[in-house]
């Protein structure tokens, strides 16, 4: 294949990809913009000389990775017949990530099989050489199928595997500590000997041995998991026979969407109008009290389910703008993020009106005041940066609740379309398997360890930034 | 006390209608109820005489905000908005749109099993989250503390629905220790709240107790304690008796009354607005209970 062939696609952006990259941007231009500050430089070395914040920023850096790779949509294109006229591309839209992935996104089965099994879980009529029909378990098309007759070899081929992907992940995780010390050593012109002695013995100021060992398991389980999952379906497969593994994988994703675009549409609510209240005070803090004491006296999740309600409705009344069922799910999944976003902000503004009802009566506000400068440079001058730690530690702890949330919601059939993958349709799906006998547990165990890895490090993370930026630990 | 009461539900008006407003902007303004008449009959080869009959069944053919074709009052009344909205005010919850089963019977209905459900866990989880964050701020700096402390987190991560599932599955299918669902009146209705009631305890427990934990911690390093402690008092004495007491307001401001409303499916609308009800009451219990607790606090 020539190298135009293999780059011969159609981008593919949704709605939820853009806002994907916008939040990365974001988040980039708040990085390079915080580096000047040096009383931000602090507190945030604060939160990575936690051994414990620093290990969960390194899980929480794998899963955003997934997250973005998985955010670039495109269209492959399909391969030329005769007689036609230019390219036609593939009505399947793809992401970089299961690029990656690779060959097991397409692994698949008729339906349920057992993690690692090589057969089926359900028994069915086979046809025998000699023309007799048997009923017992048929080999699976993937999972396996590399073995022989008898699957005498699994154990002996899994252990092959796991021996390469140490081999791999030794090799990765070398180059990484090699990188790191290298750096180092050229930062603080010392010999590479003694950085690597410093920081084995842990007398680094940021606990890289931590961080290193950290990442040296991480690496390690994603090569075995990409070394396993080319011959295993490592998580089963699910009714129709679709590798759970890969769906989990895929539903970092939506997690991760829900948890960052519901916090990018809160944000500017929250902080305008909680500002806006403070500061003005009068009718204007009448008008935004009322409004958020009327929507916060409605029960969340009732709202949240009446608003999904009517959206669908809506969606589903006008098809002409989402052609295709992707951008159906796509739009979906944005409103969820809307209307959880419209009943999230409230918290957070009542904390910055608070705030700013304190800020405005001292001194350096007053004189502000009377040297004529303008309300929106105050806002912006004096209000902002003071208030950016209670928003900081408002979006990281939400961000958890955010994800479990999703969860719920498409549990209860209010959440994310059903075709979209989510640990909520995942556990959704469960709840009946777990009914069958025997049990289908994988699909339930895939998406809730998933989960807890994810939320967990959240958990974690959010720990020790609050401890670093409001050390009283009250918020 | 009486007149701050009156003055309270007072200021609830403003805010029911406004409540009132976002339901009736959501279910008639952004979906027609052309479109919530498509959605119930569900076929989509349906004739417009369907939609004018299932409408007209339920009032739905009105105008929305003012009735011409009337007179008078009956301008203002003969309306949708009028019709399913302001009645809300008398909580007259009309019948449901599926099918025409009276919501108020339904609500008087399905409120008490919601009810001995969420008593029961609101009750048994406070007490097991303040008994467990007091342990821990008893054993506090020690390691038993630090395990507790991770151990939340940990509770605080899995997703409530693992604790239904799992404990469905644990407690009813393996263990046969309660059945799984149903429900049934009188006396013999426990076999079938200790499940919910136990998951919800469990599934409430990571987040409650660490909640507690740091605002007992907050109170034990006030001047009052170290006095209490210099008097002799012993340690649990000091915990459950001082500390509790003083920690009681950010206990209450935490604890509005549970509300116990998940009547979903086609009660949605009138439920947001109970639920709101419901809520502004729990606020104003809310402040007299503090009251209660703390005789500087005085209602004005």
């Amino acid at each position: 294949m020539e190298l135009m062939e293999v780059f011969d696609i159609k981008v593919v952006i949704l709605w939820t990809d853009g806002l994907v990259f916008l939040l990365t941007f974001l988040a980039l231009f708040a990085i390079i913009s915080m580096r000047s500050n040096p009383y931000l430089r602090r507190t945030w070395r604060e939160v990575f000389r936690s051994k414990i914040g620093i290990s969960a920023f390194v899980v929480l850096m794998a899963y955003i990775t997934t997250g973005i790779l998985d955010s670039f949509h495109f269209r492959a294109a399909l391969e030329n017949t005769e007689n036609q006229t230019g390219t036609h591309y593939s009505g399947e839209v793809t992401s970089v990530l299961d690029m990656i992935i690779g060959q097991p996104h397409q692994h698949q089965e008729k339906t349920y099989s057992a993690p690692f099994s090589a057969f089926q879980f359900a028994k069915e009529n086979i046809e025998l050489p000699d023309g007799t029909i048997q009923r017992q378990y048929p080999r699976l098309k993937y999972g396996g199928s590399h073995l022989n007759e008898d699957t005498s070899d699994k154990v002996s081929d899994i252990i092959r595997r796991t021996f390469v992907s140490i081999l791999w992940a030794l090799l990765i995780w070398g180059c990484l500590v090699w990188l790191l010390i290298f750096l180092k050593a050229r930062k603080s012109q010392n010999s590479m000997a003694k950085i690597g002695r410093q920081i084995w013995s842990g007398r680094t100021d940021i606990p890289w041995k931590v961080a290193l060992i950290a990442t040296g398991i991480l690496i390690l389980s994603i090569s075995w998991f990409a070394q396993i999952a080319d011959g295993y379906h490592i998580f089963g497969t699910d009714k129709v026979g679709n590798d759970v593994f890969y769906q989990a994988v895929k539903s970092i994703r939506t997690g991760l969407i829900v948890g960052t675009v519901t916090t990018l549409i809160m944000l500017p609510l929250a902080i305008s109008l909680g500002i806006m209240a403070g500061y003005f005070r009068g009718w204007v803090d009448d008008v935004i009290q009322y409004l958020y004491t009327t929507l916060s006296s409605i029960p969340g999740v009732l709202l949240i389910a009446a608003a999904m309600l009517v959206l669908n409705v809506w969606i589903d009344n006008h098809p002409e703008h989402f052609p295709t069922a992707v951008q159906r799910a796509d739009i979906r999944l944005l409103s969820l993020c809307i209307i959880l976003g419209m009943t999230s902000w409230i918290g957070l503004c009542r904390l910055l009106r608070g705030e700013t009802l304190k800020l405005r009566e001292l001194g350096y506000v007053h004189a502000a005041q009377v040297f004529g400068v303008s309300n929106v440079q105050i806002i912006k001058r004096h209000f902002l940066p003071n208030l950016m730690h209670i928003v900081l530690i408002t979006v990281v702890l939400d961000f958890s609740f955010l994800v479990l949330a999703e969860a719920v919601l498409s549990y209860l059939g209010i959440g994310v379309d059903p075709t979209t993958s989510s640990w909520g349709n995942m556990i959704n799906a469960a709840r009946l398997e777990l009914a069958r006998e025997p049990v289908v547990w994988w699909s339930l165990i895939a998406a809730f360890l998933f989960m807890f890895g994810l939320v967990l490090a959240a958990n974690l993370f959010s720990d020790a930034v609050r401890r670093a930026f409001d050390p009283r630990g009250v918020s | 006390m009486f007149n701050y009461i009156l003055r309270r539900l007072a200021y609830a008006l403003p805010i029911l209608l406004g409540v009132n407003i976002i339901t009736f902007a959501l279910f008639f303004v952004v979906i027609t109820p052309n479109d919530m008449a498509r959605l119930h009959l569900g076929d989509k080869h349906i004739t417009q005489e369907q939609i004018q009959q299932w409408k007209h069944e339920r009032g739905y053919d009105k105008p929305l905000f003012i009735n011409k074709d009337s007179q008078g009052f009956d301008m203002v009344k003969e309306t949708i908005f009028y019709q399913k909205s302001i009645s809300l005010f008398f909580l007259d919850f009309g019948t449901s749109d599926a099918d025409r089963r009276d919501i108020n019977y339904d609500i008087s209905q399905r409120m008490w099993p919601s009810l001995a459900i969420a008593v029961p866990t609101f009750i048994v989880g406070l007490l097991v989250n303040i008994t467990m964050a007091m342990l821990l701020v008893f054993f506090r700096g020690t390691h038993i503390d630090t395990l507790g402390v991770v151990l939340t987190v940990i509770l605080m991560s899995i997703s409530s629905l693992f604790y239904i599932i799992a404990g469905q599955f644990l407690m009813s299918k393996l263990w046969h220790l309660a059945p799984i669902s149903g429900y049934e009146l009188g006396f013999d209705a426990w076999r079938f709240l200790i499940l919910p009631v136990v998951i919800g305890v469990i599934s409430g427990m990571g987040a409650g107790t660490r909640w507690y934990r740091s605002i007992f911690l907050e109170e034990i390093n006030r001047d009052y304690v170290r006095t209490a402690r210099a008097k002799g008092v012993p340690e649990l004495k000091v915990l459950f008796k001082h500390v509790l007491q003083n920690a009681m307001i950010p206990i209450l401001t935490g604890v509005v009354v549970v509300i116990p409303a998940l009547f979903m499916g086609n009660l949605i609308m009138e439920t947001l607005f109970l639920g709101s009800v419901l809520y502004i009451i729990g606020l104003i219990i809310t402040d007299i209970s503090y009251t209660w607790v703390d005789p500087r606090v005085r209602l004005s």
